[in-house]
């Protein structure tokens, strides 16, 4: 009974010494030993988030937009996204012995074009691994080959993480990411990765949304994005916050130089870039040259 | 507690004293409610907990809001309205976009709602409470094991016959006054107890039927374009008899009727239908078999 009340008496003194709770106070305790890992913060659109909660964020927003990732593509742009990507994959200018690694290439798009211009180049050995963090984007991407007539030879589906890639060191002469980077909680790890699976010789590209030159350009393409575009994908899609990160994580993704400077630093040389549709994206490409 | 005890008892043994300690506890414990939270002990009497329930219940629809509500311009709103509108038209089956177009497009009606709310003394309790129906905060079992002839045994019936649930009403995202968002949700959440007190099924008559009630009451555009525009989709068999029978039925049942949205329902599990029609000056439809 004495003990009891001496035990109550403790607890009274932790409590009106921390004023919060018992276990509030061991687990605030549990966090400042382990500070380094679990309380890094990183940008989420304009939200700020713990770096650990941040994929699973992603994830969630991309769950969600699967269904209807082109459709809203074609709605938002006006179908001049597949132009980019077309634009994209000549600026690649594959060849008969390109091993391409497309990451973040979820519902297929690059691939698809990389195979279609094979074709029509009149290479049928094209093949290409198509990776994604996303199991809902793979899979619209594997219903996609198999309505469009691409066989499961052509292409190899993985569902990865791109900052940890499970691909031996140097298997790919291309390295391909379109409007993915911007997700990632860690954009430098993912250019190391991408630096460690390609081969001597091998060509990294990413094809992003950027910033415009023009102010007055970039003040209507944020009218726009900020205005209509949420508003679309409440219409066509029945979601609004998906497409409300997407609009913001565009903001926060470093512009032209910073991500070239980003891209040197992982060890790529004659890293240049090129804007396409007034900057509203941008065409970024190294070479893993210098040893 | 203690000095009480050695009052009243004096030197008797250890038995009586415990005994009496347990029987005042009891009784205190009727009296008051020990609470107990994170190292803070709460001795709260008992007549007060209901004001404190209720007031989380109301604290938690605004975290519901806030969470669940969309920051939109003007020009957005007018963008939602009439994406909505014309994706309602082309794809009925899209039930989002007719609840998106009915919060973007209501706000003098909401406010009518309020108003109207605000000044019946159970339409007061109901805005003071803000109470929610969906599967957490309504007992179905219970409802089920009601008698017949409740309006509790009544609306699990009509929820069971028809296969719906009381989670499948959206939450309100883009009205942006706390209580005018709770009024559409209370809108929403109460249709399916509507259908229930007028007896209407939920087939195209039906629905056709309570939306006239709704819209007469309510003033709501999307009742008022479902009244009008709903009735040109019924065959011609099922035109005679609204003709005939459901449309004037409707439209005194919507006229002499009490607000159907002032009705605090969740008191009434127990009432007997028959006496909450009289209650509410409601006669209910005789459609002779032809």
């Amino acid at each position: 009974m004495a003990l009891a009340k001496k035990l109550l008496e403790v607890k009274r003194r932790i409590i009106s010494n921390y004023g919060i709770g018992f276990h509030t106070v061991s687990k605030r305790l549990y966090e400042m030993k382990h500070e380094g890992n679990a309380s890094k913060e990183t940008h989420f659109g304009f939200e700020t988030v713990k770096e650990t909660e941040k994929a699973e964020k992603v994830h969630s927003v991309f769950e969600t937009v699967a269904s209807k990732y082109d459709l809203m593509n074609d709605a938002m742009s006006f179908g001049v996204h597949r132009v980019w990507k077309d634009i994209f994959i000549q600026r690649l200018g594959p060849t008969a012995d390109t091993l391409l690694l497309d990451v973040a290439g979820g519902t297929g798009d690059i691939a698809f074009r990389f195979l279609k211009y094979m074709h029509i180049a009149g290479k049928m050995s094209g093949r290409v691994t198509v990776c994604d963090i996303n199991e809902a984007m793979l899979d619209v991407g594997q219903s996609r080959a198999e309505k469009l007539g691409f066989s499961s030879k052509q292409i190899d589906w993985l569902q990865a993480d791109a900052e940890k890639l499970p691909i031996d060191d140097a298997s790919f002469t291309a390295y391909t990411i379109a409007f993915g980077i911007r997700n990632v909680t860690h954009i430098d790890r993912v250019l190391e990765e991408a630096y460690r699976v390609l081969k001597p010789g091998g060509r990294f590209m990413c094809l992003e949304f950027s910033q415009l030159n023009n102010e007055m350009l970039q003040w209507m393409y944020d009218q726009y994005s900020f205005q209509v575009i949420p508003v679309m994908g409440q219409i066509i899609a029945g979601q609004w916050k998906p497409y409300q990160y997407l609009v913001e994580s565009i903001r926060r993704f470093p512009n032209q130089e910073d991500f070239k400077a980003m891209i040197e630093d992982a060890g790529f040389c004659q890293v240049n870039y090129e804007n396409i549709s007034f900057g509203i994206v941008a065409i970024h490409s190294g070479f893993k040259l210098c040893s | 507690m203690c000095r009480l005890l050695k009052c009243c008892c004096g030197p008797s043994s250890k038995t009586m004293k415990m005994l009496i300690s347990l029987i005042m506890a009891r009784k205190l414990c009727g009296i008051y409610h020990v609470c107990y939270t994170w190292g803070k002990t709460n001795v709260i009497p008992r007549r007060f907990l209901a004001a404190i329930n209720n007031d989380f219940k109301r604290a938690k629809f605004e975290e519901d809001f806030l969470s669940s509500h969309i920051e939109t311009t003007g020009f957005q709103k007018f963008l939602l309205t009439v994406g909505s509108a014309a994706v309602s038209l082309l794809d009925p089956t899209r039930a989002d976009m007719i609840a998106v177009m009915g919060e973007t497009a209501g706000d003098s009606a909401f406010r009518y709602i309020l108003q109207t709310m605000q000044s019946d003394s159970e339409g007061q309790e109901i805005l003071r409470n803000r109470p929610r129906i969906n599967s957490l905060t309504v007992d179905l079992e219970k409802l089920r094991q009601m008698p017949d002839g409740t309006l509790g045994r009544a609306y699990i019936a009509f929820l069971d016959y028809n296969k719906v649930t009381p989670d499948s009403r959206l939450t309100v995202q883009f009205v942006d006054d706390v209580k005018l968002a709770y009024v559409v949700q209370r809108y929403r959440e109460v249709h399916d107890l509507i259908h229930t007190v007028l007896g209407m099924p939920t087939n195209m008559l039906g629905e056709v039927t309570v939306k006239w009630v709704e819209a007469i009451q309510t003033r709501l555009p999307m009742c008022v374009g479902g009244a009008l525009f709903g009735p040109l989709r019924l065959y011609p068999k099922q035109r005679q008899k609204y003709v005939k029978y459901y449309l004037p039925w409707a439209i005194q049942t919507g006229t002499n009727c009490k607000f159907l949205m002032n009705i605090y329902y969740e008191h009434r599990w127990e009432q007997p239908i028959i006496e909450l029609h009289e209650e509410l000056h409601i006669k209910m439809l005789e459609v002779p078999k032809s």
